[in-house]
């Protein structure tokens, strides 16, 4: 049998991945069956099967909680936000970094500019504490010295100011790390083009309007559906660390939401069903996204 | 309007373009590097002196003594230990699940390459969501052990397809004549392809690292209750939120605070703060080569 023979002339290979592929199989695809729980009444110690099966309950408990159309506003509000800041930026950032000439002063700023990313949500959610705070953080004494405001901002305890709070961090912690991939393709854009744009006498800025930009339109447009995709994903983490009790009309975000009332309390089901309902809306929105790039590109990114 | 004004005319706005960018530049250092900067001058100010306010990027009264007291605190030790225990077998474990399976996928002979790929692909598209994981850990009895910070994420399909990507560019005759040499196709990735990988072996170790070194979330929902098993990052995100928000932490992070009677929570905030900081500041900038090349060839890939 060939099969047989391949098999056994691969079996290293076959020893090299497939205790891997197990490993995932348990800890990627196995929870996925979890999601029966938001199905059931769920109590630990007991198998799937034990369970009581109470059909749809948590999903509609879930659809009458007015928590939950708070929370879905505040996930919605802080991802719309992280994802226009989220490209305008870095953009921007890299198109001006590819248009510095010293390449030493270049490859400092690019160095700095890449530090934030590699430090923890826990310290940057420290950090920008610190500087807005109203003893001493450098934001107010700022404004104060600007004599634009009178009095110290208290920023962190102002729910209104939450999402932008949250959405500034994130651009100060990613943008250079973000940069990385746009910088990587306006590189690659070939010179002479530039060139001859310098002939006809086009500025700076029109031969970024004209050359740069249309250059990293592919990759953008990629890099944006995968991220609609994403979109209601963007995690809790900052939203956790930056949050406080004060803000948390404005900073509970569903995976918080999940968090607090599957584990904090545990209602697991309950946890599940937010879970389920996450994934489900994130699938709808990468395909109307990838939907719409097909109608007028005629590619398909998925 | 002639060729040539129009040049004129475009230099001129091309020499106010390069100004303004060389002061955005300086803006994106002087933004990035000041929380920093000022962290660490608090962290080595005098406490007392410290809440007079006033110090931005430089101690006004020097001290160590912010650090002799954070070192004193037993949380801290532990935290060290287990945040570099995780730290290097979590990159060690990581490069070498992620190396073997790329290679196997590199072969375009091997048997099961189709479907490990793809098995692994979707892993990056969905997730069971936190509640399901966290039943399945504590249902496999990993609740309270270190093995929960390296074992789940060990193998990160992310990394295994940059890896792949590397090792499909190394030209395949070298393996063709270990081949012929009598060499097993373990050996060969062990003693020929590897270290030919040493490149985005770097690159995956920083990203694994870094990871490893920066995250609380799973010391928070699984390991909280043993201080045995506390991480850094952890240790520090209790401290940070004793001061902003009403939780659970408040009350553990306080005890920590009150022990210190000397000293004001600030400047030790400010002290771990940078001892959890510094690793990195010293490690990534000579990975930089590394990462850029990874980051492109990942996301061209995928």
């Amino acid at each position: 049998m060939k099969v047989v023979r391949t098999i056994r002339d691969q079996k290293y290979l076959l020893l090299m991945s497939f205790p891997f592929v197990i490993w995932v199989f348990v800890f990627s695809y196995f929870p996925l069956w979890g999601w029966i729980t938001a199905f059931q009444k769920y109590r630990f110690g007991r198998s799937l099967f034990d369970q009581q099966w109470v059909g749809l309950k948590y999903f509609q408990e879930l659809f009458h909680d007015d928590l939950f159309y708070q929370v879905l506003r505040n996930t919605i509000a802080m991802s719309v936000m992280g994802l226009i800041a989220g490209f305008t930026v870095p953009i921007l950032f890299a198109v001006l970094l590819n248009e510095l000439k010293g390449s030493l002063f270049k490859r400092a700023v690019q160095t700095i500019s890449y530090l934030p990313h590699f430090v923890s949500w826990v310290v940057v959610a420290g950090l920008i504490t610190k500087m807005l705070s109203i003893n001493g953080g450098i934001v107010n004494e700022l404004l104060m010295s600007l004599h634009i405001i009178d009095s110290p901002i208290n920023f962190m305890a102002k729910g209104e100011w939450f999402w932008g709070i949250v959405t500034l961090s994130d651009l100060w912690k990613e943008t250079g790390w973000n940069s990385i991939i746009f910088l990587a393709v306006m590189m690659g854009i070939d010179p002479e083009m530039y060139e001859a744009a310098k002939v006809d006498g086009a500025s700076r800025i029109r031969q970024i309007w004209h050359i740069t930009l249309p250059g990293i339109r592919p990759t953008f447009s990629v890099l944006l559906i995968l991220s609609i995709g994403h979109l209601i994903s963007t995690g809790f983490e900052k939203q956790f660390l930056l949050g406080n009790h004060l803000v948390i009309e404005y900073s509970q975000v569903l995976d918080l939401y999940a968090l607090n009332y599957g584990i904090g309390m545990n209602r697991y089901s309950f946890g599940t069903a937010v879970g389920i309902f996450n994934s489900a809306v994130a699938i709808v929105l990468l395909l109307i996204a990838n939907g719409l790039f097909k109608r007028y590109t005629k590619e398909s990114v998925i | 309007m002639t060729g040539q004004t129009r040049r004129r005319r475009a230099a001129r706005s091309d020499k106010i373009f390069d100004g303004l960018n060389l002061l955005i530049m300086l803006f994106v250092i002087t933004v990035t590097l000041y929380p920093f900067l000022n962290v660490l001058a608090i962290s080595l100010n005098d406490s007392n002196d410290t809440v007079k306010g006033g110090i931005h990027i430089w101690p006004r009264a020097f001290t160590l003594e912010n650090y002799d007291t954070i070192f004193a605190f037993q949380g801290l030790i532990t935290g060290f230990r287990n945040s570099v225990l995780r730290t290097v077998i979590g990159t060690i474990l990581g490069l070498l699940s992620g190396s073997m399976l790329a290679y196997t996928l590199s072969r375009k002979d091997f048997i099961a390459r189709r479907f490990v790929s793809i098995f692994l692909a979707l892993t990056m598209y969905f997730s069971a969501g936190l509640i399901p994981f966290f039943i399945l850990i504590r249902n496999l009895g990993m609740m309270n052990s270190f093995w929960v910070y390296v074992l789940p994420g060990l193998v990160s399909a992310f990394n295994v397809f940059v890896i792949r990507s590397f090792v499909d560019g190394l030209p395949y005759s070298l393996q063709e004549s270990a081949k012929l040499d009598g060499a097993n196709d373990f050996r060969i990735y062990w003693s020929i392809v590897l270290p030919l990988c040493k490149p985005v072996l770097a690159t995956i170790a920083l990203f694994l690292a870094v990871g490893q070194w920066n995250t609380w979330f799973d010391t928070y929902l699984f390991n909280s209750n043993n201080a045995n098993l506390t991480t850094l990052q952890f240790e520090l995100m209790k401290i940070l939120q004793s001061t902003t928000s009403g939780n659970e932490a408040q009350i553990r992070g306080q005890n920590l605070l009150e022990m210190q009677s000397k000293v004001s929570p600030e400047s030790i905030k400010m002290a771990i703060t940078m001892i959890v900081t510094v690793p990195i500041l010293l490690v990534y900038p000579f990975l930089q080569r590394y990462f850029i090349k990874g980051m492109t060839l990942g996301a061209v890939k995928s």
